[in-house]
């Protein structure tokens, strides 16, 4: 018998709108869910009260303070250190085996289960460093958490620069940092940006990280200082989904709307920006 | 005085040997051109002289090139690359306008009187034979210019810098023959005040271009005599036979 190519190709498409499907339908099904059910609940009072009576009433303002703390914190960290090591990898370090070992590890850190972030910071920057429960100590292991994310994103952006611009700019005379500086830092600067916010998204939705080293279980008042305790969206979700009961699935849901509506936000951002790049991008 | 003065230099990349033994000088205000088949050390032997060789980590070398009677080992890099500028086969606009990527070089050796960089970018495109046709989109982007202007900003680019030595490798490879022939054309302006080193695929460039030839072969350098000597009545019958079949 003959293969008929155009059946051939007719399956293939079969399986592939299948597998986009998939995909695709959960996640707008949990998108529409959460937006079904938690927009009601979304005011004014919800977004910039207190939780009240348990936790059953009122809204949820210290949490979000506290997540964006926490994601500023652990960007403030995670950036400038990220991209430093970024640069060496990619500028500096010697094609070798231990490096590409090295490189290697990094992009495997990325997929080590946040409860191990979670358990690394509470022994060093809780206990060791003495730190305590504190957003400082929260931060610091978000940080951690989304480096391998930042490392490796701004590498490949790195990478990604052709290598006759670097060429150019060392004929002409500049020198290899001047070169770095800029050439190679501002065409990957869209890269770096979407790298950092994926790693900002990932750090406001995590639960396991903040678990041990910052999260309060409820704190009315918001946090004084950086060796406070806060509240954060996620484990504010999980107390009171689990932790707490009866309340009302319309605060239940809201939460997670909001804890949605600031990740999608974020990726909006990135989105934006590296658009507005792509279309300056001159090559 | 001589300009460049190469002693047995071999440069190997990993177990590759690209260059063998090659002696010779360049001497100051000449027009070199280089020619040989694809393969045979031409691009090698030019990147030698800017030191851009070392950017490859597998690149040895042994021998050694005197530039005006320093070894060029010895020399800051960035120094010797600003004496000795570079323009690529490829037109290499770096992603900038055109203004700015005249003025890359010279900003970046510390330059920062905005009327001085004005002065020195017009100067610098004029004697690229760009200016004309670029004065009043200095602010666009270098890659909305063709081909053919792009290698001039290129040409222009190095010439801000105030070279004492333009290398150029293939710089017409990918142009037409109008573009070709004004790329030539600001070329051989040039000769007054530059020491060039041109390395061709197209011998009647180097014909016309040339005042002393280099043969290359298999990394080794088979000739190098005054133009007309070689394209007459060439010593080897290497460098005979790649020229008929050239010309031919
Ligand atoms: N970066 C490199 N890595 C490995 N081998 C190279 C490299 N550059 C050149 N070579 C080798 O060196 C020899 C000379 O190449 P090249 O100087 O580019 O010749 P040409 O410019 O005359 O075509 C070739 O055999 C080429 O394969
Ligand atoms: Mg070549």
């Amino acid at each position: 018998m003959k293969r008929n190519p155009h059946r051939t190709q007719n399956i293939a498409f079969f399986f592939l709108l299948v597998a986009m499907l998939l995909i695709v339908v959960p996640v707008s099904l949990i998108v529409v869910i959460i937006i079904q059910k938690g927009l009601p609940a979304i005011n004014w009072q919800f977004l910039s009260d207190v939780p009240r009576q348990g936790m059953r009433a009122g809204g949820i303002f210290p949490a979000i303070v506290g997540t964006i703390y926490l994601v500023t914190g652990a960007i403030i960290f995670a950036l400038p250190i990220g991209l430093l090591a970024a640069i060496y990898l990619s500028e500096y370090s010697k094609d070798n085996p231990l490096n590409r070992i090295i490189k290697l590890a990094i992009v495997n850190l990325a997929g080590v289960p946040s409860v191990v972030y979670g358990l690394f910071g509470l022994a060093l920057f809780v206990v060791f460093f003495k730190f305590g429960a504190s957003i400082l100590s929260g931060s610091l292991t978000l940080g951690i958490m989304i480096l391998p994310i930042i490392i490796t994103t701004s590498r490949e952006a790195l990478e990604s620069v052709p290598q006759s611009f670097r060429e150019v700019s060392l004929s002409l005379g500049a020198s290899k940092w001047q070169t770095i500086r800029h050439i190679v830092l501002p065409n990957a600067i869209p890269g770096i940006l979407t790298g950092t916010i994926l790693g900002l998204g990932r750090a406001a939705g995590e639960t396991a990280p903040i678990l041990f080293t910052v999260a309060a279980f409820y704190l009315p008042q918001l946090p004084k200082s950086i060796f406070d305790q806060a509240m954060a969206l996620p484990y504010h979700l999980y107390v009171i989904s689990t932790q707490v009961p009866n309340v009302d699935e319309k605060i239940r849901y809201g939460t997670a709307f909001v804890l949605l509506a600031l990740v999608l936000f974020m990726n909006l951002v990135a989105i934006i920006i590296r658009y507005k790049f792509r279309k300056k991008k001159k090559w | 005085m001589v300009k460049f003065e190469i002693n047995d230099l071999n440069i190997w990349f990993d177990s590759t040997q690209a260059l063998k033994d090659v002696s010779m000088q360049i001497l100051p205000n000449e027009v070199l051109s280089v020619i040989g088949p694809s393969n045979s050390g031409k691009t090698t032997f030019l990147r030698m002289l800017n030191r851009m060789n070392d950017l490859n980590p597998n690149f040895r070398m042994s021998g050694n090139v005197m530039f005006e009677k320093e070894d060029i080992m010895k020399i800051d890099v960035e120094l010797l690359r600003r004496k000795i500028g570079m323009v690529f086969a490829l037109p290499l606009p770096l992603p900038l306008s055109i203004f700015d990527n005249v003025a890359y070089g010279v900003r970046m050796h510390g330059l920062t009187d905005k009327t001085r960089m004005a002065e020195k970018v017009r100067e610098a495109l004029r004697q690229g034979y760009l200016w004309d046709e670029v004065k009043d989109r200095l602010t666009e982007s270098a890659f909305k210019l063709s081909g053919g202007q792009q290698q001039r900003l290129c040409i222009a680019r190095t010439l801000a810098v105030e070279p004492e030595v333009i290398l150029f490798d293939e710089p017409c490879s990918g142009l037409d023959p109008i573009s070709t022939a004004k790329v030539e054309d600001a070329m051989v302006k040039l000769k007054e005040k530059y020491t060039i080193i041109l390395v061709t695929n197209n011998v009647k460039q180097a014909a016309r271009v040339g005042d002393r030839t280099a043969f290359f072969l298999n990394g080794e350098l088979v000739e190098l005599d005054k133009t007309d000597k070689i394209f007459t009545a060439p010593r080897d019958k290497r460098t005979d036979g790649y020229i008929r079949g050239k010309f031919g």
